[in-house]
């Protein structure tokens, strides 16, 4: 435990027959990026619910931010963020509002959230946006808010569910310069994605085919070990052997 | 703690920021009551009745002017014949038709000199359009009454000093049928003087007439006035509560599924229960004004009197909206879609409502299978237990069991709700 914030051994989950999740293991070091990526249907989502405290696993065993994933879901709960693949603030609160709740679900102290809510919506250049309704901003500026909302109490990890779906190029680098300063800080981020060239930009990887890791390592390691000039091209030979999906 | 109110506030935003559903849940009660105390009666009123006579004598004169006196009623004409009166009831200008035989007044005096019932040869006659049953029934039960109370009530005894007897002949026929077709209820009945006039003894007893006939003395209890309103409040009660609770309370649990919401509450530290018992409380409370609202305008403008405890009155009620805001929870548990809650709270809820909770009809009537699946209906319990402490002003004694079924059923509805909720999650 200790030293990294996600351990997994074995992890298996099975509904009936269907073994979702087929005996993974994997380590994530604290501060680190971690891609999580696979094809629809590769398991991943089933994964992460695991990671997340959502769901148990029918075997293995492991502990996120040093919690049992057996016996501490309550605690993981505590110590992660979490940003869905689907927008996920409250379009009918505004702005502060959506923060504050959020802020206080996590348990942050009534005193801190005003002068935390200023200080992230400068950093995003909110200010002028506290107390607009959420649903009328526009997509980009929703996403980068979700984000700093999930990491508002500062969470050990957080968990990033195709946090950029759906954004526009530009405001998919500056979403990825959040979670670069958010690394910086120590928060381990673990991302699901399906643009390749996200995929790039984390210190890691894994691709998951059938419920498997296939593939584990720093993406130029993987890059060299499949013989493939990009990220793309390492999916593509994996995700074809895939029966299922 | 603090996040708690916080949440609890959040759902309360969501409800005021969203000004269409606001207005419905305020105004649907309102306009519901409304319509179904006063528009929708079952009371019949502007019966069209034509009078068929061929010798218009002073009785029957009086007979007309009483009639036509009475608010149910409105001559629509006086004819020789029963074929032109029976023309005028195919082409739907009237209700009923009143015959007379001829020299009415005549045999009335004779029959005085000889103390005994009149008539039994040529009757007075009632035909009744009885395309609608229902209304069939209540039109001539109407003119009888109207009618014995001309021939035993103060001013027939006033005009010729006699109490006599009278036998009518009731026809149902459908425009249709020009031939009389068979009686709607019992047809003929001999009738002696008293009904109107005798002062109101015990209820229900029947007291021995002057000529040894057995005249019963009827008292309508908790509703003399026959209103329907009386029926119909705690009907509607029992319906738009179970509704508005249910269809809102799985609609927003689903809306927050839909909008991905869900999800990130489900992750956070959050109980289930937390979320969904935030989610209950701004309904409860909007429910709980509901309530005030059916109450004032069932005592100030529908009169009904309100007549047993208000305190358990209310206590009941919120039983019901707690059991009603479990139920929404459990369908919530059940569907995917927005659409698909408030279909199935509409579909789930709307027809058992209203056919098995007696709200319309009465559950007694019904076959024995219909009976018991009314039993597993709430609202049954519910209005029935309204109808005893409103209207007919019970004890809480007389509504014990209908608490204890529903604050049953309401356990039972959460603990589903939450089992399902939490297997869920899994």
């Amino acid at each position: 435990m200790g030293e990294n914030a996600i351990e997994v051994r074995n992890l298996t989950k099975r509904f009936g027959d269907f073994t979702a999740v087929d005996h993974i293991s994997f380590t994530v070091g604290k501060g680190e990026i971690f891609g999580f990526l696979g094809a629809n249907g590769a398991g991943k989502s089933t994964a992460m619910k695991i990671l997340c405290g959502l769901s148990l696993p029918t075997e293995g065993e492991g502990t996120v931010a040093g919690y049992d994933i057996l016996k501490e879901t309550e605690s993981i709960k505590k110590s992660i963020g979490y940003m869905s693949q689907r927008f996920s603030l409250y379009d009918d609160l505004t702005v502060a509002e959506n923060i504050r709740l959020y802020a206080g679900i996590y348990g942050v102290s009534d005193k801190e959230i005003s002068p935390r809510t200023d200080k992230v919506l400068a950093n995003l250049d909110f200010t002028a946006e506290k107390n607009t309704m959420v649903g009328s901003l526009p997509l980009g500026w929703k996403q980068k808010l979700a984000f700093s909302v999930a990491v508002f109490h500062h969470p050990k990890i957080v968990f990033l569910d195709e946090p950029t779906g759906g954004v526009d190029p530009v405001t998919r680098r500056q979403f990825w310069e959040m979670i670069y300063k958010t690394a910086d800080k120590g928060i381990t981020v673990f991302v699901t994605t399906h643009y390749m060239d996200e995929a790039e930009y984390c210190d890691r990887v894994s691709i998951m085919v059938d419920g498997r890791i296939e593939a584990l390592g720093s993406p130029s390691a993987l890059k060299s070990g499949f013989g493939a000039n990009n990220m793309d091209d390492v999916f593509q030979k994996l995700a074809r052997k895939a029966e299922r999906g | 703690m603090g996040s708690r109110v916080t949440f609890v506030k959040k759902e309360f935003f969501h409800i005021l920021r969203d000004k269409r559903t606001m207005l419905i849940l305020i105004i649907m009660p309102i306009v519901e009551i409304i319509l179904f105390g006063f528009a929708i009666s079952v009371e019949i009123q502007g019966i069209n009745i034509a009078v068929v006579t061929s010798d218009m004598g002073e009785t029957v004169r009086k007979i007309e002017e009483k009639i036509d006196a009475n608010p149910y009623f409105k001559i629509a004409g006086t004819f020789y014949s029963q074929d032109e009166a029976l023309k005028m009831m195919r082409v739907g200008k009237i209700d009923m038709i009143l015959r007379f035989p001829s020299g009415l007044d005549r045999k009335i005096l004779s029959s005085n000199h000889e103390r005994k019932s009149v008539l039994s040869a040529s009757p007075v006659r009632i035909i009744v359009d009885a395309s609608n049953p229902n209304t069939a029934v209540t039109e001539q039960m109407y003119l009888k009454n109207v009618l014995m109370s001309c021939f035993s009530g103060e001013g027939a005894v006033a005009a010729y000093g006699i109490t006599s007897g009278i036998s009518f002949e009731t026809s149902a026929v459908t425009p249709e049928e020009t031939v009389r077709g068979t009686s709607a209820v019992a047809s003929s009945g001999t009738a002696s003087g008293m009904i109107g006039g005798t002062p109101a003894g015990t209820s229900g007893v029947a007291s021995i007439g002057h000529e040894g006939n057995v005249v019963p003395d009827i008292r309508l209890m908790y509703n003399p006035g026959m209103q329907s309103s009386y029926n119909f409040v705690p009907g509607i009660m029992g319906m738009i509560m179970i509704i508005i609770c249910a269809m809102m309370t799985s609609v927003s649990i689903v809306r927050e599924k839909e909008n991905g919401t869900m999800e990130v509450l489900l992750v956070s530290p959050v109980k289930p229960l937390t979320v969904i018992i935030s989610k209950m409380i701004p309904y409860f409370v909007i429910s709980s004004i509901n309530l005030a609202v059916i109450l004032l305008l069932a005592k100030f403008v529908l009169a009904v009197p309100l007549s047993g405890s208000l305190f358990w009155t209310c206590a009941i009620s919120m039983v019901y909206i707690i059991l009603s805001l479990a139920l929404g929870m459990l369908i919530s548990t059940l569907v995917k879609t927005q659409a698909a809650a408030m279909l199935s709270s509409a579909m789930l809820l709307l027809l058992p409502v209203i056919m098995l909770s007696g709200m319309i009809f009465p559950i007694e009537s019904e076959p024995h299978f219909f009976q018991w699946i009314s039993m597993t209906v709430p609202a049954r319990w519910y209005i029935s237990a309204m109808r005893k402490l409103m209207v007919e002003g019970q004890q809480l004694s007389a509504v014990l069991p209908e608490l204890g079924i529903l604050s049953g059923m309401a356990v039972l509805l959460i603990s589903v709700a939450l089992f399902n909720l939490k297997s869920r999650l899994e």
